[in-house]
């Protein structure tokens, strides 16, 4: 059924082209069709349910940034991939699928918030997770896991305490051997930035 | 200010009422962070007319801990402890939700009876997450009494949770390729004598609320969500049940040898607080059904799939006495289980709604990018729409009979 179904989008719609996939059937779309694309899936194909929108960050190629929907049918029980290739790296920017689908409102803004891509006539974009005024996008992969150096959101918590916010020490892992020469049974693998430890007090 | 009988009417007619008799002047209402109706840190905003709330502005990421970014700097199988912690209240589901998108990468099969353990396990948590959700549902619409009753219960389930993985709360429980470690010893009788126990106190919860004429009146025809809403909003799981769609992926879209079992999904009509409510009373019942039945026809054999060489670390005993098992061990806690390049997305029918991962992998053990749909933060999304018109007081029922979790909202 899953195949059947591809290959009849494929036919009425030759701008779409097939996208390796794992599991379910998914497209690549181009984003100057991507509406009339998504407007299609919605009205005539029953993807009335859109249960998932993000961003993947492929880092050092071009085009730098894709948008990857998820479209389920509540009728036909059926999934559907559907990636947009961004083609601007410098100032990505998708149009976005509010109008159609309520649940993108959401999880644009939290795109947006994670890769700063942006996303075209969408009513409210802010930051949703991380506060208004941070200035990065932590999900781009340039972004360490650790975190940056940030001021504290509220102005006069800032004023009062002085305290940025700092990175976080890699205590938990990813785990690597330890840097420091030594007998191998006295050193336990541990977090490469080890600016923040057990034994180390947490620098202000 | 001159005072004016007010009529009773519902709430639409009252608030146009409002606006036509009297001049008022809106204010703004802080509701949480640390409020004990929104379930841990979730911040409304709300635009109060009198008690009638004219705008909604949910404030997320309290509790964002940046799980998708720490998923891409570790291995498949040392991110199966940060999933328990997603939605804090089923983390025996979340952790066969992760396990099955990462199978279905590395398309692997794993025998019946790691199944059949999985679904125990994902009703059991089913059953205790519905349980503290109807408990504080009921506790902040007034009915206090209802909470002692269920955490009771889920008490006694997490006992059964501590003999079977060794932890309360933070169980990681499954591994990709199968799970920890097989059931103990007579455990399945202390689940059956703990079903048989537990349905008559279900009857007497539901004593305790369903006709209960206080907690009616608090949420009948309260935030009523209709079909389409709920579609368009992306709801998933009971709250998009008691909108009256039938989608319950364990049925549409059985996974872990789902369709074997005989339960049925309970749809309500009105899509309101009180229809919520009714879902998940009867979602309870319905599990305990599949877990007597899974008990009844576990099937005999390995709990983890023995083919995965390269996925599915080998035993202890193997490992200390064999050389070619200790480097297959040793490759897979270092490298981490190595998965084929491609894409995959999977979605399962968690106790709060569809919990979904997307995974993008270049091969080898860590994901490239892994997305986490967590159902709360669909299922709160529609708040701005449902609270506006809702007196103050109804936002509380609103929050509780939508029974979210900001660990899995924030991730």
């Amino acid at each position: 059924m899953d195949g059947n179904f591809l290959s009849k989008l494929l036919d009425s719609n030759d701008y779409l082209t097939q996208r390796d996939s794992a599991d379910h059937p998914a497209v690549n779309c181009p984003i100057e069709r991507w509406l009339e694309c998504a407007t299609e899936l919605k009205d005539n194909h029953g993807f009335d349910l859109l249960v998932d929108a993000t961003c993947i960050d492929w880092f050092n190629e071009s085009p730098r940034f894709s948008a990857v929907y998820h479209l389920f049918s509540t009728t036909s029980h059926q999934y559907l991939r559907v990636v947009v290739a961004i083609p601007d790296d410098e100032n990505p920017s998708v149009p976005s699928v509010t109008s159609l689908w309520a649940a993108a409102d959401w999880h644009e803004r939290e795109a947006y918030d994670m890769f700063g891509v942006r996303f075209e006539n969408h009513p409210d974009l802010r930051r949703i997770l991380m506060w208004d005024s941070y200035p990065w996008h932590p999900l781009r992969k340039e972004f360490p896991l650790a975190g940056h150096d940030t001021e504290l959101p509220d102005e006069e918590v800032r004023k009062e305490t002085g305290t940025p916010v700092i990175p976080a020490p890699m205590a938990g892992g990813p785990f690597a051997a330890s840097k420091h020469a030594g007998i191998m049974s006295k050193n336990e693998p541990r977090g490469a930035d080890e600016s923040w430890s057990e034994e180390k007090e947490k620098p202000n | 200010m001159a005072t004016k009988e007010l009529s009773m009417g519902d709430v639409v007619s009252r608030s146009a009422e409002y606006e036509q008799e009297m001049d008022t002047e809106k204010m703004t209402l802080n509701m949480g962070p640390s409020h004990p109706s929104t379930h841990g840190v979730l911040r409304l905003v709300l635009e109060l007319d009198g008690e009638v709330v004219t705008k909604c502005d949910p404030e997320l990421g309290y509790l964002h801990r940046g799980d998708e970014k720490i998923a891409e700097n570790m291995t498949y199988n040392q991110f199966v402890p940060y999933t328990d912690r997603l939605d804090y209240l089923s983390p025996l589901a979340n952790n066969v939700a992760f396990a099955l998108a990462v199978e279905k990468l590395a398309g692997l099969e794993v025998p019946a009876r790691c199944q059949a353990i999985r679904v125990l396990i994902c009703e059991m948590a089913r059953i205790s997450a519905h349980l503290l959700g109807l408990g504080a549902y009921a506790m902040d619409t007034g009915a206090l009494t209802v909470f002692m009753y269920t955490f009771t219960e889920r008490e006694k389930l997490y006992t059964l949770f501590e003999k079977l993985t060794g932890a309360r709360l933070t169980t990681s429980f499954t591994r990709v390729g199968g799970v920890a470690r097989d059931l103990p010893e007579a455990w399945l009788e202390e689940v059956l004598h703990f079903i048989a126990q537990f349905l008559p106190v279900v009857d007497e919860v539901d004593a305790l609320l369903t006709r209960n004429r206080i907690f009616v009146d608090r949420t009948k025809d309260v935030g009523v969500i209709s079909g389409e809403d709920a579609i368009s909003y992306g709801l998933t799981g009971p709250n998009l049940r008691a909108s009256g769609v039938p989608l319950d992926l364990r049925k549409d879209r059985p996974y872990s040898g789902y369709e074997q079992y005989d339960f049925d999904v309970p749809i309500g009509t009105v899509g309101d607080c009180y229809d919520r409510y009714l879902i998940r009373m009867e979602e309870i019942r319905q599990s305990a059904r599949i877990i007597q039945q899974v008990v009844e026809t576990i099937p005999e054999g390995l709990y983890y799939a023995e083919d995965a060489k390269k996925i599915f670390p080998p035993s202890k005993e193997k490992v200390m006495s064999s050389m070619e098992e200790l480097i297959q061990s040793f490759m897979i806690t270092t490298q981490g289980p190595q998965m084929p390049a491609g894409e995959v997305y999977f979605e399962a029918e968690n106790p709060k709604g569809a919990l979904g991962f997307f995974i993008h992998s270049k091969g080898g053990g860590v994901p490239y990018r892994l997305k986490i749909r967590g159902p709360s933060f669909c299922n709160l999304s529609i708040l701005p729409k449902v609270c506006v018109g809702a007196m103050l007081s109804d936002v509380v029922a609103i929050l509780g009979s939508l029974d979210f979790v900001m660990g899995e909202c924030d991730r």
